[in-house]
């Protein structure tokens, strides 16, 4: 990772068609992350760095169930989407694919452009520069391990291998 | 323990408790949910899944309760959706999945019409707009493919359980006002995420006399509300309908909300004083009363997709249509939501209003909606009955999409610009 983390601020009900292109959902998802966010942001998906953290406002990810859109932000290297509440069906497909999302009631004061890490385990966003940092609703367990291990497959991966006996 | 001292539950809890094979669930326990039924499309389904159950070495619960649907890539316009639909066809004849319905229309329409959606099923579809099968008293909703890949190697599915904002709609609605404008006039009201991912529950004098079709585009835009399902009641109008298509159905089956269950709301509306509706780009919720909207030129008007192409859309449409002719410069398309539809709308007579007024009738698939193949051009000004209007989603960035009803997008054809269609039903 090369320099701080830093926000990438969106608004309000950010939805799939903005994340996930429908014109680019039929090829693999290099090609298809390149054009994450472009109708809102065109240059995020060329200059986000690995680390980086989306901050939001309300209903992000509202729309389609295509799991594109967390694969994309996962794969442009977005460390955490940090939102005022999210669409349940992003929520549940961004858990599966190891996109972590964090629920933060103020996420609206968090500024684009600054420095934010996110510390999951302890459900708080950090601003070192500002020397603030915003409580976030904890993670269940289950799917803080879940996420620990990439995501749904791989943690199913990891369980299957670990009761496989000889 | 006697009846009256059971709890008193919603329906979408008494669904939730059956797929959990317990005898009460209470909103905000986590609770894995037995699935009766699995439904996939041509881009969520097989060609994301089964390279997941390749890696795991896995195979497919039960084929029988798996069903695929081509409707996305449909017609195939490149080598790449092409491809997409060949794998599909593929993998399901491997696979030995006996329900594929192979361009016969969009899945949410295709499965209701061939009998595989009953009250009191656990259902989960491969797409946002799965909630429609609420409409028939079944607990369906929408998940990605990962969590599908869950389903298919397990057959169970966790869920939280969701607490019911009901919406009860007093007295009738006017002619010319209907399910869609329902659903923008919610949109607006309450917003995107009205629904708060809990179940939505539709009731009331005006819900119980729409046909199942109008009842499933309210369950269906229950995703643009933000609710997980949207519920209706079975009813006589349920059982109607599933016994026209062969289902044998169990009319007993007590699937509804009791009158003092706890809701997290209720909200009492006045049918009557619905007005048709239309929201403005790029959202569901920029919606008011068409009126205000009255007199934005059009260039397309577009009857599609499964929240508006069904049956009942077409013969609204037609009923407008029928004796008029689309305003030049205007382009009015229809692409009925599927082959059956389509078949009955033409030994009726709706086909011929349609196409008589100058539409031109397009494949039974998901379409502009899903913009995954033909899409609006650049500063195209659409008027649609389409389900959501995101920026760029149907076409070019630079395009702009106003949804409305099928009477709303029907009267507008005719006009050229955005009218309040009731003028033409007098």
């Amino acid at each position: 990772m090369s320099g701080e983390p830093r926000v990438w601020r969106f608004g309000d009900d950010v939805d799939t068609d903005a994340i996930a292109p429908g014109a680019y959902m039929k090829f693999g998802i290099d090609r298809m992350a390149s054009h994450c966010m472009e109708g809102l942001r065109p240059e995020f998906a060329s200059s986000v760095r690995p680390g980086d953290v989306v901050v939001a406002g309300r209903n992000f990810g509202i729309g389609s169930s295509r799991e594109q859109a967390p694969e994309a932000l996962r794969h442009l290297g977005v460390s955490a989407v940090v939102a005022v509440s999210f669409a349940g069906l992003f929520y549940r497909n961004a858990m599966n694919l190891g996109l972590a999302v964090v629920v933060c009631p103020r996420a609206g004061e968090i500024d684009d452009g600054t420095t934010a890490r996110v510390d999951l385990a302890n459900g708080r966003v950090e601003l070192p520069g500002l020397r603030q940092s915003f409580d976030c609703e904890p993670i269940p367990a289950f799917l803080l391990g879940m996420l620990r291990d990439g995501g749904l497959i791989a943690s199913l991966k990891r369980r299957l291998h670990s009761v496989v006996t000889p | 323990m006697t009846d009256t001292n059971r709890p008193r539950t919603t329906l979408a809890q008494k669904l939730v408790a059956n797929a959990a094979g317990v005898a009460h669930v209470e909103p905000g326990e986590i609770v894995m949910c037995k699935v009766d039924l699995a439904m996939s499309h041509d881009s969520s389904g097989p060609r994301r899944v089964a390279p997941m159950l390749e890696a795991l070495g896995a195979r497919v619960w039960d084929t029988e309760k798996y069903v695929v649907v081509t409707d996305h890539y449909i017609p195939a316009i490149d080598d790449e959706s092409r491809s997409i639909v060949q794998f599909t066809r593929d993998w399901v004849k491997q696979t030995g999945i006996r329900h594929f319905y192979d361009g016969a229309g969009i899945c949410h329409v295709v499965l209701p019409e061939r009998g595989h959606i009953r009250p009191g099923m656990f259902i989960v579809g491969g797409d946002s707009h799965a909630p429609t099968g609420g409409a028939f008293g079944a607990y369906m909703f929408g998940i990605g493919a990962t969590e599908m890949l869950g389903v298919l190697v397990t057959g169970e599915i966790w869920l939280k359980v969701p607490e019911t904002i009901r919406i009860e709609w007093n007295g009738r609605f006017g002619d010319g006002v209907c399910a869609k404008d329902v659903m923008l006039y919610l949109c607006g009201r309450f917003g995107m995420d009205g629904g708060q991912y809990q179940a939505v529950e539709y009731a009331g004098e005006a819900v119980r006399a729409m046909p199942m079709q109008e009842r499933m585009t309210l369950a269906n835009m229950t995703t643009e509300f933000g609710g997980q399902v949207g519920l209706v009641a079975p009813d006589d109008v349920t059982f109607e309908y599933l016994r026209t298509r062969g289902v044998d159905v169990d009319e007993a089956g007590g699937w509804d909300t009791d009158d003092d269950a706890s809701l997290r709301a209720r909200h009492t509306l006045c049918a009557p004083d619905l007005s048709p509706q239309v929201a403005a780009p790029d959202s569901p919720a920029n919606s008011a009363s068409a009126s205000q909207y009255a007199g934005q030129a059009i260039d397309i008007a577009y009857i599609g997709a499964c929240t508006g192409a069904k049956l009942e859309d077409l013969r609204m449409a037609a009923r407008i249509l029928r004796g008029h002719k689309v305003a030049s410069g205007v382009s009015l398309m229809v692409a009925p939501a599927s082959a059956r539809d389509q078949e009955q709308a033409a030994d009726e007579g709706t086909l011929k209003a349609l196409t008589d007024a100058g539409a031109t009738l397009l494949p039974n698939s998901c379409g502009a909606c899903a913009g995954f193949g033909q899409r609006f051009g650049e500063d195209a000004r659409v008027i649609s009955t389409t389900a959501r209007n995101f920026k760029g989603r149907m076409g070019a960035a630079s395009s702009r999409v106003w949804l409305g009803s099928p009477f709303t997008v029907a009267a507008s054809a005719i006009a050229g610009s955005i009218v309040d269609p009731r003028a033409l039903l007098a």
